[in-house]
């Protein structure tokens, strides 16, 4: 169950072979979401969990899926756990739904989820296919989360909604930096990440 | 069978198309009255908000029960329409109608010292998506006693920060009339309002086009209600 080569598939994703920082998948979506630290938590949580189904779901069905349309139907999978998982926010944790609107639906073109159903659950079993999914989907969420802490703190003075800058900051004439609410802030902290991310693993960087 | 044969693609769509259709379509039924009631208590959770009555989830309906005291519906004169159900009046639909066949609700609220609030709803554009709100008057039909304002998908950060108490706050005791009872609604103003301007708000800066539909928003659905505030 858990040997190593199957604890491999869901750690390597989080540092190594981090889908955001390493294949530059999905920045789009990291752009977005990550102007405060809940929202890009729970869109971290609603990737897992979507990451995760279709990636069984698909593996369950690799040996019967045409091949001519299999992005078709990776496609209605994945949204029809979007639609799913949007449903049931809205019926149970309707305050959280209401923060992340278009957001979860933005997850159908998250092409990390389509790049791991198509690199990966086409052609393995379903418990790696799971553990695959989840690791992809953690290391995804875990630049999210990096990323909204620096751009809540620095663009609004806040992490989780709570004021962490004091007042008498600001009284000495502090301001929140305006830039880092914008999408490109985003970018550049990203590029940070990837920048240390390198620096401290000699074996990612290329020869030239 | 062959996999790559176009019978066997045509079935597996088939196929496809009619599970997941049937597993959408269970979902959204049997989720659907959760998600109702969810709509309905967010509604009279932001008419309490209105009113400056802090609520949660779980006792808003009491509250509304007890604090709104009655609901009417006017048309664009000012005057009112008996036998309609108010509550489930949508102003952004009733917007599209025609001028004279508008229905506009209003909700009576009293507070705990016997005031009379009148909550009026809006609804208007924001960025990206709708705009609506809700904003309580005083008996004098012209002093602001509460705003509150949501919207779908403006920008969080920015224009979404319409939905945030420090800037509702801003919308109390401010004037909707001028001394000669002209109706001028509430402006925002960019690089903000002095305090002494009683007909003025901050702008929120990078949500331009938000507080400018906030804006629009106020006047256009006030506008609407200014035969019935001038007749009371």
């Amino acid at each position: 169950m858990f040997s190593r080569k199957n604890l491999k598939l869901l750690t390597d994703p989080i540092n190594k072979n981090n889908p955001i920082t390493i294949q530059v998948l999905g920045i789009c979506s990291a752009l977005a979401v990550t102007v405060k630290l809940k929202p890009a938590f729970v869109m971290a949580l609603s990737v897992v969990f979507v990451m995760a189904m279709s990636n069984v779901i698909i593996s369950l069905l690799r040996k019967t899926i045409p091949n001519r349309i299999r992005i078709i139907v990776q496609l209605v999978v994945i949204a029809a756990l979007v639609i799913i998982v949007d449903e049931i926010l809205k019926a149970y944790v309707f305050d959280i739904s209401k923060q992340l609107t278009v957001f979860v639906g933005l997850i159908i073109t998250n092409c990390i989820i389509m790049g791991r159903l198509e690199a990966f659950a086409l052609a393995n079993k379903p418990w790696p296919s799971l553990l695959d999914g989840i690791g992809n989907a953690a290391g995804y969420g875990a630049i999210l989360i990096i990323v909204a802490f620096f751009r809540e703190l620095f663009g609004s003075g806040t992490i989780w909604n709570v004021q962490v800058i004091p007042d008498s900051f600001y009284e000495l004439g502090y301001v929140n930096n305006g830039m880092f609410i914008l999408p490109p802030m985003a970018l550049i902290v990203v590029g940070v990440i990837i920048w240390v991310q390198r620096a401290k693993n000699p074996e990612l960087q290329e020869e030239n | 069978m062959n996999r790559n044969s176009n019978t066997y693609i045509f079935i597996f769509s088939i196929i496809m198309v009619i599970v997941v259709g049937a597993i959408l379509s269970f979902v959204a039924i049997s989720l659907k009255p959760m998600q109702t009631k969810n709509v309905e208590i967010e509604k009279k959770r932001n008419i309490l908000s209105a009113l400056q009555i802090k609520n949660t989830v779980e006792n808003a309906e009491d509250l509304f029960d007890k604090y709104i005291t009655e609901m009417i519906a006017v048309n664009t004169n000012g005057e009112i329409i008996p036998d309609v159900d108010v509550f489930e009046l949508d102003l952004k639909k009733e917007l599209y109608k025609e001028h004279e066949d508008i229905k506009l609700p209003v909700f009576i609220g009293k507070l705990d010292n016997g005031e009379l609030k009148y909550i009026i709803p809006l609804s208007g554009k924001g960025l990206w998506g709708p705009i609506w709100g809700y904003i309580a008057l005083n008996e004098d039909m012209t002093t602001v006693f509460g705003a509150t304002f949501s919207h779908k998908s403006e920008t969080p950060g920015l224009g979404a920060e319409i939905e945030t108490d420090w800037y509702q706050q801003k919308f109390s005791e401010k004037k909707i009339f001028d001394e000669n009872g002209d109706f001028v609604s509430i402006k925002v103003v960019k690089g903000g309002a002095p305090p002494d301007n009683i007909h003025g708000v901050d702008a929120i800066s990078g949500g331009t086009i938000t507080s400018n539909g906030l804006e629009d928003m106020l006047f256009d659905c006030l506008k609407l209600y200014e035969p019935y505030l001038n007749n009371k």
